[in-house]
């Protein structure tokens, strides 16, 4: 709804707003975003948050980078085949996730806290690891796969959208389709009414922090392929843009109620807010305080809904 | 006393002989035996500290007893972990309405158990049967009366509590092949919520589910227990029916005003 109305306000302020081509443009713009919410729907719907989703998909991003490309500057750079480099960075999110999912279910930290934690570390081994520079490097081709251009219809996006798209559609059949989407759900919900029908709890936290990070990580795909090289800046707003998708998307911080595809129209949302608000020339602080007031209005939606219900 | 003596011939399906269960130094159970026959519905009463709560969690396996043996349709059991009770057929339904409000009533029934879809989408894409657990969830949730839910689709948070017991109950009925444990069902309940709980008791009882109920109101256990079991300081103090005796001799039994002789301690089967 929100979606097909600023759609239509958007376009009389800018008539070249509603063309396959803009659309195309703003598609691959949320697709980096998209990704990393995907993750972070499934953590916050067992009523937890990921602080650290930027900061896991940009080291997993770096990671896959320095690996094919090896460390230059002491004689002969060495990379690794990119057939190792590439698992390797999915491993390093999962790594993350799993850090986090320990860290929250058997030290028994609260997610933020966890999250908030793990973030900086993450954030502080990647500009370990780039020494705070950002490489600029001939980028192996199959990781630049997923900034390929395709056309379908007048549209014409990244390969990363449909990964994206392809990303969610798993997801949404995971969650809707399966014991564990729905033990996601029931331990977002009520914790003890899961443990007490005999969902071994733990695990599927553990399991949710796990997928999350290979989420982030594959969106940490998405981003060599859009930007070509992997920065270690790319991430910085990533983690609040994420929630912010995720929030707008309709899933509830309080865990248990929500859906993925929410999430993408979430992102697609704050994505189609960034491009109209520019395109109608709007001041770039103005568009900061739009995308406040959006995430404000959607809390408070949430809410309301809670209350009615009750 | 009458009754006594005249079914005896009747096997427990459900034997506890001694059960002991401390927590530091405190007795929460010393030795306490239980007996639950085929087709009957078994109130437990006492007091706070009287040990029903720890019983029931040995009973369901979601603690393990110091010492003591739990006979389980002739076979000795030893649960470890909570779930074992479960799959032993034994189920729980807690007073703290232990279902999930935001899923919706098929979901719940289903909760930890979901069914798979036949043929390959289940085997290899592990894909839940929505529509068959939502058939099925209506079968069961009919199969015990409670009419006055419509929509098996809808989330539970928009029942009532009653109903919500409902559905917990009707959960418990649909997989407990054994018996079924009642953890003070209507203590979170108005009274019209638990005058439906205990109908579901009675349908339960009618289809010949034994059931332990545990509760605080003796005006309920009075209504629909066939043998109450009054636990005091740990032990069985003892079994009366609701014909042999009154609710303040019960009351006096729970306070130790009142002994009961020995033999009497152990009353059996009386349906």
């Amino acid at each position: 709804m929100v979606l097909v109305v600023a759609s239509i306000i958007f376009s009389f302020f800018n008539e070249n707003f509603l063309t396959p081509s803009n659309f195309s443009l703003i598609l691959q713009q949320v697709a980096i975003v998209g990704a990393v919410a995907a993750g972070q729907t499934l953590i916050i719907l067992t009523a937890g948050i990921d602080l650290s989703c930027g900061a896991i998909a940009v080291f997993s991003s770096m990671t896959m980078a320095k690996l094919v490309q090896g460390t230059p500057g002491e004689g002969e750079p060495v990379g690794i085949a990119v057939w190792l480099a590439f698992p390797a960075g999915l491993l390093v999110g999962m790594l993350g996730g799993a850090i986090n999912g320990f860290l929250v279910t058997k030290v028994k930290l609260p997610p933020f806290i966890v999250t908030l934690g793990t973030f900086n570390v993450f954030l502080a081994l990647t500009l370990t690891l780039t020494k705070g520079t950002v490489p600029s490097i001939e980028m192996d081709p199959f990781l630049l796969t997923l900034g390929h251009y395709v056309n379908i219809g007048p549209f014409r996006v990244t390969t990363g959208v449909l990964f994206m798209f392809a990303m969610y559609m798993v997801l949404a059949f995971v969650l809707r389709y399966t014991s564990w989407g729905r033990h996601v759900y029931a331990v977002g919900d009520d914790i003890d009414a899961a443990r007490l029908a005999g969902i071994s709890v733990n695990r599927v936290l553990m399991s949710v922090y796990i997928v999350a990070g290979l989420t982030f990580a594959l969106a940490a795909w998405i981003v060599i392929g859009r930007v070509t090289v992997a920065s270690p800046n790319t991430g910085g707003d990533l983690n609040l843009d994420a929630i912010t998708a995720v929030v707008i998307g309709g899933t509830s911080l309080f865990g248990g109620r929500g859906t993925i595809f929410g999430s993408l129209i979430g992102a697609i949302i704050v994505g189609v807010f960034r491009n109209g608000l520019t395109l109608a020339g709007v001041d770039l602080y103005y568009q900061l305080m739009a995308i406040g007031l959006l995430i404000i209005f959607a809390v408070s939606v949430d809410q309301w809904i809670r209350k009615a219900r009750k | 006393m009458d009754q006594k003596g005249t079914q005896m011939s009747k096997s427990p399906i459900l034997q506890a002989v001694g059960l002991t269960k401390s927590y530091g130094r405190v007795i929460a159970l010393d030795g306490s035996d239980l007996e639950l026959f085929p087709g009957e519905v078994l109130a437990v009463v006492g007091d706070n500290g009287a040990g029903k709560s720890t019983m029931i969690k040995c009973l369901s396996g979601a603690e393990i007893p110091d010492e003591g043996q739990i006979i389980l349709d002739g076979q000795q059991m030893s649960f470890k972990r909570p779930n074992d009770g479960r799959h032993a057929g034994i189920e729980t339904v807690y007073q703290t309405l232990a279902v999930a409000p935001a899923l919706d009533i098929a979901s719940n029934l289903f909760l930890g158990r979901e069914m798979r879809k036949k043929g390959p989408l289940g085997s290899i894409l592990r894909m839940t049967d929505n529509s068959g657990m939502r058939k099925a969830a209506k079968e069961h949730i009919a199969a015990l009366g409670i009419g006055t839910i419509q929509n098996i689709t809808q989330a539970v948070e928009t029942l009532s509590g009653g109903q919500r017991q409902a559905v917990a109950v009707a959960r418990a009925a649909a997989f407990g092949q054994k018996l079924i444990i009642l953890d003070e069902p209507t203590a979170a309940l108005g009274v019209r919520e638990s005058r439906q709980v205990l109908k579901l008791i009675e349908s339960l009882r009618d289809r010949g589910m034994p059931v332990i109920l545990i509760s605080h109101n003796m005006p309920q256990v009075f209504e629909v227990a066939d043998r109450i079991q009054v636990q005091r300081l740990g032990k069985r103090a003892a079994v009366v029916t609701p014909k042999s005796h009154t609710m303040n001799d019960v009351v006096a039994i729970m306070t130790g005003a009142m002994t009961v002789d020995k033999k009497d301690q152990a009353l059996t089967s009386v349906r």
